[in-house]
């Protein structure tokens, strides 16, 4: 069982923000779901996760890229930079 | 800008209606193909369903949007979808549900339920939608036409806003096996862009000979909670099949027990990375900058990201966090092994697997209320995204007047097997 407190926790580090009145059906579902994902618990352990496929490597090259006005245009831009929230 | 249902679109299967003009004469010219609206087009807004990319406009287009206009498709805008492709009705779309054609107070199935609703209704003759989880096959069961789902690195996934990376895959959607064949021809040339790419084109073979083909039913196909309606109409469509050649044969699919778990445990862990980026400082609606960061970041997704997604971004994060990682995200790897494993034994003995698409038919608008029935509902079709192999739903009768689909899944790089019996089916129920 997940308490209200633990999902406000989680929602904390996911910063997608939970508001009071929703905490108690976000809780209620989220059990409902974890509860559900016990089956998991059945799962024969084998030999670990063998993928079978391997990593492919390129060599870095430079290719042509979307032009940088274009981009930063989509963002709320001042003098040329990304405006952010503040970090301090 | 106007959304929802109006009276050029009133089962509400576009975000936004726009002209994209085709680029050049090819085997597209003259259709019209809708594109889902998590697929980048340049210059024309891309939402994926959601309030926090509303007036985001891509300042490029996705390969396959390049590919298709390239061909000389016209694509008439933008198809509405669950937000971000996470639900199994477009019920979950930030711009109100789509309806479905055979009946307005019916789902369309999801996520891409609006490219199934454009293309049943008539709106498009072609559509491309995407499927991490079931998202192509279970809106078409649900509308009565043909989907696909590629195999995995078989279609660029370059200008696709991902959900779950090692899941999802782009594909087609048509009324005919010979247009979603088609269209999978145009759509499967190569990519550098996108790394998990393989350059290996789908070559069409369409002839409709399927005999001394084997086709296996695993027993867990028809399980618990399969509608007996829906598994008799399926059952009858695997029997044309045999009479057209095809050899059946009875199978079992153990993993199919905890596939539907591993697969929610792995798309909920993709999610909670990849939609960190949905910060309201690169693109969609700002964030407020003179707030700290997490409040700002907070205020601006509680705002504009719908429940399922919030509940999903939660579900991911705790199954990746200190002391669960193992119990949940680890032994979802294990499962999916598993599934991957059962898979290969199956296709060492016959050459497709056939069962239904979707346990029922479309249920009714707001009928589904808590989030574990619904994704209850992906228990058919979550399997073959887990593997990476191609599957597809053909149109197979109806139940109480709505469509069924036959699913149909084969070997990785083996599309063409799975259209081409598709097609025998198509074409003898017919005539």
């Amino acid at each position: 069982m997940v308490s209200e407190e633990e999902v406000l926790r989680i929602a904390e580090l996911a910063d997608i923000g939970i508001g009071q009145e929703e905490l108690p059906p976000f809780t209620r579902d989220f059990n409902a779901i974890l509860d559900y994902f016990a089956v998991l618990d059945r799962v024969p352990a084998g030999e670990g996760w063998e993928s079978g496929i391997a990593n492919v490597l390129r060599e870095d090259e430079v290719v042509a890229s979307l032009p940088q006005e274009e981009v930063l245009g989509l963002a709320a831009a001042e003098d040329g930079y990304i405006r952010a929230p503040r970090v301090m | 800008m106007a959304r929802g249902a109006s009276r050029q679109d009133p089962l509400n299967a576009f975000i936004t209606l726009a002209e994209i003009p085709p680029r050049g004469p090819g085997r597209l010219s003259g259709i019209t193909v809708a594109v889902k609206d998590n697929i980048s087009t340049r210059g024309v807004e891309t939402t994926c369903g959601s309030r926090i990319l509303e007036g985001y406009v891509p300042p490029y287009d996705a390969h396959v949007v390049d590919l298709i206009r390239n061909e000389g498709a016209l694509i008439p805008g933008k198809t509405n979808m669950d937000e971000f492709g996470m639900g199994s009705s477009t019920e979950n779309s930030g711009f109100g549900p789509a309806r479905n054609p055979r009946d307005p107070e019916r789902v369309t199935g999801g996520s891409s339920g609006g490219s199934a609703a454009a293309v049943a209704s008539g709106m498009a003759r072609m559509a491309l939608g995407t499927d991490t989880g079931g998202s192509i096959r279970c809106p078409a069961a649900f509308c009565g036409i043909v989907g696909l789902k590629p195999t995995y690195g078989r279609v660029s996934r370059y200008g696709l806003v991902a959900y779950a990376n090692s899941l999802e895959q782009i594909g087609p959607m048509a009324t005919t096996v010979a247009d979603c064949s088609l269209l999978m021809d145009v759509i499967s040339r190569y990519d550098p862009r996108d790394a998990t790419m393989q350059n290996r084109p789908y070559l069409p073979r369409l002839d409709g000979d399927i005999k001394g083909m084997r086709i296996g039913i695993p027993a867990e196909f028809f399980g618990k909670g399969v509608d007996p309606d829906v598994a008799d109409r399926v059952r009858k469509a695997i029997g044309v099949l045999e009479e057209l050649g095809a050899v059946i044969v009875e199978g079992s699919m153990p993993s199919m027990e905890y596939a539907l778990a591993a697969y929610y445990v792995t798309c909920t862990s993709e999610a909670s990375s990849n939609l960190a980026r949905f910060d309201g400082v690169r693109y969609g609606p700002p964030s407020d900058y003179k707030k700290q960061w997490h409040e700002a970041f907070q205020e601006v997704r509680i705002r504009h990201f719908g429940p399922e997604v919030r509940r999903r971004i939660l579900i991911g994060t705790f199954a990746l966090s200190a002391g669960y990682y193992g119990k949940y995200y680890g032994k979802a790897q294990a499962a999916r092994e598993h599934v991957r494993e059962d898979y290969a034994r199956l296709f060492r003995d016959v050459d497709l697997l056939a069962g239904p698409t979707m346990p029922t038919v479309a249920w009714k608008i707001g009928g589904k209320s808590d989030p574990l029935s619904m994704y209850l509902a992906d228990i058919l079709t979550v399997p073959a995204n887990l593997a990476g192999v191609p599957a597809a739903s053909v149109p197979c009768g109806t139940v109480q007047g709505l469509p069924v689909g036959l699913q149909l899944t084969g070997r990785a790089f083996e599309d063409e097997l799975i259209m081409n019996a598709a097609y025998a089916y198509e074409q003898a129920v017919k005539a």
